[in-house]
């Protein structure tokens, strides 16, 4: 068997384990709320025989673990219940929302490796000179802050003072895209509508650079480090001495190694972003899920906040299992390690 | 103690970063003496001078019901720092202890600990946050152990990674070959060699508890109003961008400011204290 095959099914097998974890978590997060449950979905103006009914219903007359054992059983089914707050199938409210808080997500990340890693590359390179005090300055800068005071920043100086991209919103309403992904950049794409697909990329922007912001900063510092203890290695003074241009001793001996510690670190941020997410759409009025997680919240709706933290928590579990099988195929010390392997 | 002060001393950067921390220090303690309008935290109302830009009498100018925005940051900063002060005091220990354990330990206690970590580092810190705040009422109190229950976990990864390979370490089996109890090795012996990372860790975090909790006010889920948090100020002066921007600017820049000190100094005690990044 691969040994990459062998760290996926691995992996797969703790996931399994976390995510039982994770599943009585919520449920014990649901359970400690105060206040009888069956009133909080009845409202107040509900009937003693009403409350013993949805009781029932609920399963809250029957122990704690049969409890546990019908959530367990629901959620396999692909039953999150119903959100008080919308009336829907928690599933159906997710698969709205869902997309465009991924799709958000998933350029951020884009734009945290693509400026990240070069950032850090560049101070590695010139470490100790004034390149790298600079980006060491703008990267303890940009984790200084959370996510929402850079969105706002952000939208004063590039939607307000210098209106080069859109305050709020996903695409101008001018457009009527079918949907087909949920994601706009994907829907006008398919839709061929390349003038919309212009104007969906330029209102994801400034939220995403909001959003990447201390990503970037994060890469860019771990990068720097690991780059600068790889330096000091004497494969480096050898190529040194060979004569190797230093852009391609950068490249290709002191980068390569320093990419797989980056790497887990970029997988642990994207997480963040998830959450961090919440905070930059609510500054640019992005219909992600976060305007619906907060309604729920504030609202005590029991099933979507379980059915949202779930459904964030497995999309987490399965960008690190995709960072780990990267790491994998990458470490050529474990994709080579089947010969002579036990 | 001193060797250390030197050191930070030494680095324009990190000395630059203890003096900001004792600045907003210095400012959260003192804030009822040098605020220019102490009553201001509460839900003063004084509207002649409502919603006005910075000027010589209110220097980052005044909120929607003539409220000092300077004086509310002062106040502001008493909420954040004291947040961030119970919880490392609370994660900081138990993330220790289970870490420490787990990583001397080993066997069986390392599975089971380690997973349970894994089981709360799986979700966002953030959403996880928001889950515990979304079931329990948004008070500061609430906010404290929301951010607490999402915190002790990095710290008990932290000190796993560094018990365990101290544990192989020739000092350790001295102690096990004379005899020595296992909590004397684990807390004697082990634990101060996971010291400096985890004191470099409760300074930066500082700065990262600062930004959690005034996320968490920012949604609405933290100290509720009259009462003055970084975040909730963010939060509703960008109602009013982008013709009433003292309101959000200010309270924004006061978050950066204070992270960015504590941030500044744990990346020199890093040096001083020789932690891996």
């Amino acid at each position: 068997m691969s040994s990459v095959l062998r760290i996926l099914l691995r992996r797969l097998g703790i996931s399994v384990i976390v995510l039982i974890g994770v599943s009585m978590l919520i449920f014990a997060i649901a359970r400690i709320i105060p206040g009888d449950p069956a009133r909080i979905a009845l409202g107040p103006n509900a009937t003693a025989e009403q409350v013993v009914m949805i009781r029932t219903e609920m399963h809250l007359d029957e122990p704690i673990v049969a409890q546990y054992g019908h959530f367990v059983a629901d959620v396999l089914r692909g039953d999150l219940g119903t959100s008080l707050y919308t009336n829907r199938p928690v599933t159906t409210d997710i698969a709205e929302f869902l997309p465009a808080t991924l799709e958000l997500v998933i350029f951020a990340g884009i734009l945290m490796v693509g400026f990240g890693l070069p950032l850090g590359i560049l101070a590695a390179r010139h470490r100790g000179r004034w390149p790298d005090h600079v980006v060491r300055v703008l990267t303890l800068l940009t984790v200084s802050a959370p996510s929402f005071v850079w969105a706002v920043i952000l939208m004063l100086l590039f939607a307000f003072y210098l209106p080069l991209f859109p305050v709020a919103g996903r695409l101008d309403s001018a457009y009527d895209i079918t949907r087909v992904t949920g994601f706009l950049t994907v829907d006008t794409l398919i839709a061929g509508n390349f003038g919309a697909f212009l104007d969906a990329l330029h209102h994801l922007v400034l939220p995403a650079v909001a959003l990447a912001l201390s990503g970037i900063g994060q890469a860019a510092r771990l990068t720097r480090a690991n780059m600068v203890e790889t330096y000091d290695k004497p494969y480096i003074e050898m190529a040194e001495a060979y004569g190797f241009f230093p852009s391609r001793i950068a490249r290709r001996y002191a980068f390569k190694p320093s990419l797989i510690p980056s790497l887990t670190i970029i997988g642990l941020d994207f997480a963040a972003m998830l959450g961090n997410a919440f905070l930059v759409e609510a500054v640019f009025a992005w219909p992600g899920l976060s305007r619906y997680g907060v309604a729920v919240i504030l609202r005590k709706d029991l099933n979507a906040i379980m059915g949202t933290v779930l459904i964030i928590a497995l999309t987490f579990l399965v960008v690190n299992i995709i960072v780990d099988l990267l790491i994998a195929f990458l470490n050529t010390r474990i994709r080579h390690s089947t010969r002579g392997a036990t | 103690m001193t060797r250390a002060l030197r050191i930070i001393a030494s680095n324009p950067m990190s000395l630059a970063g203890l003096l900001l921390v004792l600045l907003i220090v210095a400012a959260a303690i003192f804030a009822p003496w040098v605020a220019p309008f102490p009553t201001h935290n509460t839900a003063v109302i004084d509207f002649a001078y409502a919603n006005q830009g910075p000027s010589a009498r209110n220097w980052m100018g005044t909120d929607l019901v003539g409220r000092d925005i300077f004086s509310r940051i002062l106040y502001a900063y008493r909420i954040s720092l004291g947040l961030g002060i119970v919880v490392l005091i609370i994660a900081a220990p138990v993330g220790t202890v289970v870490g420490l354990l787990a990583g001397y330990l080993g066997g069986w206690t390392e599975s089971v600990l380690m997973r349970l970590v894994d089981v709360f580092l799986s979700i966002p810190p953030l959403v996880l946050a928001i889950a515990v705040l979304g079931v329990l009422e948004p008070t500061l109190t609430n906010a404290m152990i929301a951010v607490t229950v999402m915190w002790w976990p990095w710290y008990a990864r932290l000190v796993y990674s560094i018990a365990r390979s101290e544990r192989e370490e020739g000092y350790v089996l001295a102690a096990e070959v004379i005899g020595a109890p296992t909590a004397h090795i684990a807390f004697r012996e082990v634990l101060p060699n996971c010291l400096p990372a985890i004191i470099t860790k409760m300074t930066l975090d500082m700065g990262f508890v600062i930004i959690i909790a005034s996320s968490l006010s920012f949604l609405g889920l933290g100290v509720q109003p009259p009462t003055p948090d970084l975040g909730s100020m963010v939060a509703e002066g960008a109602r009013y961008l982008p013709d009433s921007w003292w309101m959000t600017v200010f309270p924004g820049l006061a978050i950066l400011l204070a992270v960015f000190g504590f941030n500044l100094l744990g990346d020199g005690l890093r040096e001083v204290l020789g932690v891996d990044e």
